[in-house]
């Protein structure tokens, strides 16, 4: 899949051009040059001079001799279409935005793909062919990319690695399955004569299986992001999506080699080439991706200085493993997630948070635009009698049969691998990966590299491929929500709940959610405790910085002020009601409590909340705007009765203040949707009350019957300036804090423990160095003067 | 996940166990690593710190209270069985266990995990969630703007919805017919040992 020759190729174009086109206007040659290689084709010959530009212009314009006339006339030509173009698009992401309510019903591929088609059509009518293709140096060079860093980079790492076997067995094999099975099918229909006479061999139909087999992950995001199945069943599909890589261009390579070769010079050791070329491919793109990783992190280690400029060697570096593994004929698609997958976590810790912000909301533009530029090109390139041929046998087959076997390798494979996984996968679930095998552009961008000479029936190839997308991402997509709701049982319906049932629902919520913390999580099995304490010793040394201390800072003023903007938001609104009279209360029980701690901790009050908490995207402005639509109760209260007033305050009032569960079965993955930091306030509250609660009962226990245990008072672990990167996993933490060797020590512990779990947030933040020994020491003084406080309060 | 069975052999009465609760072999070796990675001194037994290290469970409202149901009366400690047969409850309940009422009622099924919510309310174990008992939930489900008599109306109102026999508390029987709506889970689809999520368990029928 080198693509390499027509890069060069094209910049060969461009002094030639400048050279012949002195009227051209310098002004905007990047145009000029950009419109150039967009129509170029792959592997074009040597370009010699302006009139051998490779330009698609099938007879259209004849070139002229007249150098100077052509250029601007192409150049008028390019500007006005590409505007056009650009201007649709602008327009398209307009309308498809405000149309919400059209877009859950049908994906935004599938509408970006109709839009194509009329814009196709509009183009033709135009200049009665087709100028613009999706070609594919641009979709494999300039489009994909960006699409799959983004995949890379927002990807749950937990998630993905705990189920990385079953994810592996489904994107090697079953593609595999898939390859083999599509292509020897078509081939044998075709032996059977149900296709009628088309030069073609059995080598060429597993080619063509090989290339339509592979699970698209832009066609996946795109319908999934709609459909909100559970986490493992997005993971696998989109996991699979992504490494299929791997296996696609092994076999589309290895096919392509062979159609060369010539069918009769195929013998063992060319098989055996082939198989170890996967291994190849595979592992060495895979590899090229965790060294950019690598260096990323390093690279984003040492731009204290530079802080500007650190979002844009994300970019680039990542751009550059897919480059590099291009370069070296490897799985390019492997290396830019891996690249993405490895280094997230250490660039989300050592830059500062507005770099971190720009990347996540690039990459989003960036992807999002991509995406929306390729389904569009997908729906013009549709709009082109030139490549259209239709051969109803092959086309339907070809349906029918990635359809079925896609199936069929679902199920076969889903039950060998729940033979061996704790957690088996269910008949829906298999049934939403089957259906959810969507096919995209990466086929047709690899169906559009074919050689006309060695395939001669590329254009067949081609309409295949495009009918076969369209049918996957439209008909699919848009019957893909449906049956997921169709498949789910019917819950029975909901009348009004009584406060008890809310109430007990509530209860229930959080008995869950606890019972899933105590049992863990994640198994704790020997080889991932192994890599978390390799990880910790050297990788975290070597790939962050000791200084994150100084991000952490930020993040506590950004809380100092979110907190005001709330409190002044919470003002205004109340003034906009008309009535300032609900007033705070504070119950009794944390009045102590906020009025001694919250001086000294809330400066410390870390960024607790990162990206896979996941729990509802509730910001923390509204969980105090909620308290105000309490006032209008107030108002409404000579209207109903005092019994009805009541019930409806009551129901109200849980409706607010009840906490909220913490949703851990949250489709996290999403195109269009950046999770921000929420529920902070709540947390708080609760890990508060908690903590005093424990500390009542430790002081009561006290009292009561002590019998003398093993005290641990000291953290042991903090002294190195690393970070805890996992805060989850409580295998981590010697030092328990409930020793009782006179209450200031047990305070003191208390204490340690409450300041360790906010130097250590409970998912991956990583900004937690040596707060604990940094704050110890400069509380000190305060810290054994609250103990001495709270001791005399409590006594 | 390596050697299930040297590690089941580490476990004293296992067959028993599994019996009981239903759990597979390869679901008891993961609650046993669990166990033992809870168990940091590596006594055998469980403390109430021991859960209490646990990070996420400080950040639940009703967290203590579950650390305390693991704990019977007058317990300070929790071995590896009572650990799992807790845990038991909250297995999918077999739905094609046929209805036979001289068998005692197995451990994961609706009624013992009504049961177990039951005893998270109820601390006192009298079998009664009185009107206090339910305050004290309440206020630590509710967010801290909650005042005092808006606390009590709530808790007024549930039971007058909830309470039946009028002794101004609810039992178990009670507690038992409140519909459970929309959430009526209390098994986890997965299973306790896997990174996912609870499903909505489809109760075709309301009590």
């Amino acid at each position: 899949m080198s693509m390499s020759d027509s890069l060069v190729s094209c910049g060969h174009l461009d002094p030639v051009i400048a050279q012949g086109s002195t009227q051209c206007r310098e002004a905007r040659p990047c145009i000029h040059k950009a419109s150039q290689r967009m129509s170029s084709d792959l592997g074009s010959g040597p370009p010699s001079s302006c009139m051998h530009i490779q330009w698609d212009l099938k007879g259209k314009t004849k070139l002229s001799l007249n150098q100077h006339s052509y250029s601007e006339m192409l150049y008028e030509h390019n500007s006005r279409d590409q505007e056009l173009v650009r201007l649709t698009e602008l327009i398209t992401q307009l309308l498809v935005e405000l149309n919400h309510s059209l877009t859950s019903v049908i994906p935004e591929s599938a509408l970006l793909i109709l839009i194509g088609w009329i814009l196709g059509g509009i183009i033709y009518g135009a200049d009665k062919m087709q100028t613009f293709t999706l070609t594919p140096t641009v979709f494999f060079f300039y489009l994909l990319p960006q699409v799959i860093l983004d995949a890379g980079y927002f990807m749950p790492n937990k998630l993905f690695f705990s189920n990385m076997g079953a994810i592996l067995v489904y994107a090697v094999i079953g593609t595999c399955w898939n390859a083999a099975t599509v292509g020897l099918g078509l081939w044998g229909c075709w032996l059977g004569g149900a296709m009628g006479d088309i030069d073609i061999g059995l080598l060429q139909f597993l080619l063509f299986g090989s290339l339509i087999a592979a699970v698209d992950p832009v066609a996946v995001i795109a319908v999934f992001e709609e459909v909100h199945v559970n986490e493992v069943l997005f993971i696998m599909v989109f996991g699979e999506s992504l490494l299929n890589d791997g296996v696609t261009v092994v076999l589309f390579n290895v096919f392509d080699a062979f159609v060369s070769l010539g069918g009769a010079e195929i013998d063992a050791v060319e098989i055996i080439k082939g198989i170890i070329s996967f291994f190849v491919v595979a592992f060495g793109g895979s590899l090229v991706g965790i060294i950019f990783a690598l260096l990323i992190s390093l690279l984003t280690r040492c731009t204290k200085n530079i802080q500007i400029i650190e979002p844009g060697f994300i970019f680039i570096l990542g751009y550059l493993s897919y480059l590099t593994a291009e370069m070296l004929s490897l799985s390019a698609i492997l290396s830019i997630v891996f690249c993405g997958i490895c280094c997230q976590k250490y660039i989300n810790a050592n830059m500062d948070e507005r770099s971190v912000t720009t990347v996540r909301y690039v990459m989003k533009v960036f992807a999002n635009g991509s995406e929306t530029i390729i389904f569009v090109f997908l729906g013009i390139s549709a709009i082109d009698p030139a490549v259209w041929v239709w051969n109803t046998g092959f086309i339907l087959l070809t349906l029918l049969f990635i359809f079925v076997f896609r199936f069929i390798g679902v199920f076969l494979l889903t039950w060998i691998l729940n033979k061996y996984r704790l957690v088996p996968l269910e008949f829906i679930d298999q049934v939403v990966m089957s259906y959810g095998g969507l096919r995209g552009a990466v086929a047709y961008g690899l169906v559009a590299m074919l050689d006309e000479n060695k395939f001669k029936e590329k254009n067949l190839m081609v309409s295949t491929t495009l009918i076969v997308v369209y049918f996957t991402v439209m008909l699919q997509g848009i019957t893909m929500k449906p049956l997921v709701t169709w498949l789910k049982v019917k819950r029975a319906a909901v009348t009004e709940l009584t406060l008890a049932e809310k109430i007990q629902n509530r209860t229930f919520d959080h008995m869950l959610v606890a019972i899933e913390d105590i049992s863990g999580q994640i198994g704790h099995n020997y080889m991932r405790d192994k890599w978390h304490n390799f990880e910790e010793r050297w990788l975290c040394w070597f790939l962050m910085k000791p200084s994150a201390r100084k991000s952490r800072d930020y993040i506590f003023n950004i809380f100092h002020q979110l907190n005001l903007k709330d409190a002044m938001s919470y003002v205004k609104e109340g003034e906009r009601r008309g009535s300032l009279a609900f007033v705070r209360n504070e119950t009794k029980a944390d009045v102590d409590f906020n009025k001694k701690f919250r001086a000294s901790f809330s400066e410390i009050m870390p960024d607790i909340m990162a990206d896979n908490m996941g729990p509802d995207h509730v910001p923390l402005s509204s969980i105090l705007q909620d308290i105000v639509p309490s006032v209008c109760l107030v108002m409404h209260e000579q209207d109903l009765t005092m019994r009805e007033s009541e019930d409806f305050n009551a129901h109200h009032l849980l409706q607010q203040h009840l906490y909220r569960g913490r949703k851990q079965h949250r489709h996290r993955y999403s195109r269009s949707h950046l999770e921000t930091n929420r529920d902070e306030n709540e947390v708080q509250e609760i890990f508060q009350r908690t903590m005093r609660s424990r500390l009542e009962s430790f002081k009561s226990a006290k009292m009561g019957v002590a019998p003398a245990k093993k005290i641990q008072t000291k953290h042991q672990k903090k002294d190195k300036p690393q970070k805890m990167p996992n805060g989850n996993s409580s295998d981590k933490s010697k030092n328990h804090p409930y020793g009782d060797k006179g209450t200031c020590s047990l305070l003191f512990t208390s204490l340690l423990h409450y300041m360790k779990w906010l130097t250590r947030p409970p998912q991956l933040r990583g900004h937690q160095p040596p707060v604990v020994c940094i704050i110890i020491q400069s509380h000190s003084k305060a810290i054994s003067g609250i103990c001495l406080i709270l001791e005399n309060r409590l006594d | 996940m390596g050697s299930t069975n040297s590690t089941l052999s580490k476990i004293p009465n296992v067959e028993e166990l599994m019996e009981e609760t239903g759990f597979t072999p390869a679901h008891i070796v993961r609650l046993y690593d669990r166990f033992e990675a809870l168990d940091k001194e590596k006594t055998g037994h469980l403390r109430p710190q021991d859960f209490g290290a646990i990070n996420r469970l400080a950040m639940n409202p009703i967290g203590d209270r579950i650390i305390g149901a693991f704990f019977s009366p007058g317990q300070e400690t929790v071995d590896f069985h009572s650990f799992v047969r807790i845990l038991a409850h909250f297995r999918p309940a077999d739905k094609k266990h046929p209805k036979d009422p001289s068998m005692p009622e197995p451990v994961n099924s609706r009624t013992s995990k009504l049961k177990f919510a039951f005893q998270l309310y109820d601390q006192d174990k009298d079998g009664k969630i009185s009107r206090a008992e339910l305050l004290q939930v309440l206020r630590s489900m509710l967010e801290m703007q909650v005042t005092e008599e808006q606390l009590e109306s709530i808790a007024d109102r549930t039971i007058q919805e909830a309470d039946l026999d009028n002794d101004d508390a609810i039992s178990f029987e009670e507690f038992r017919k409140v519909p459970l709506g929309r959430a009526r889970r209390l098994t986890y689809q997965h299973g306790p040992l896997q990174h996912s999520a609870p499903r909505i368990l489809s109760q075709p029928h309301r009590k």
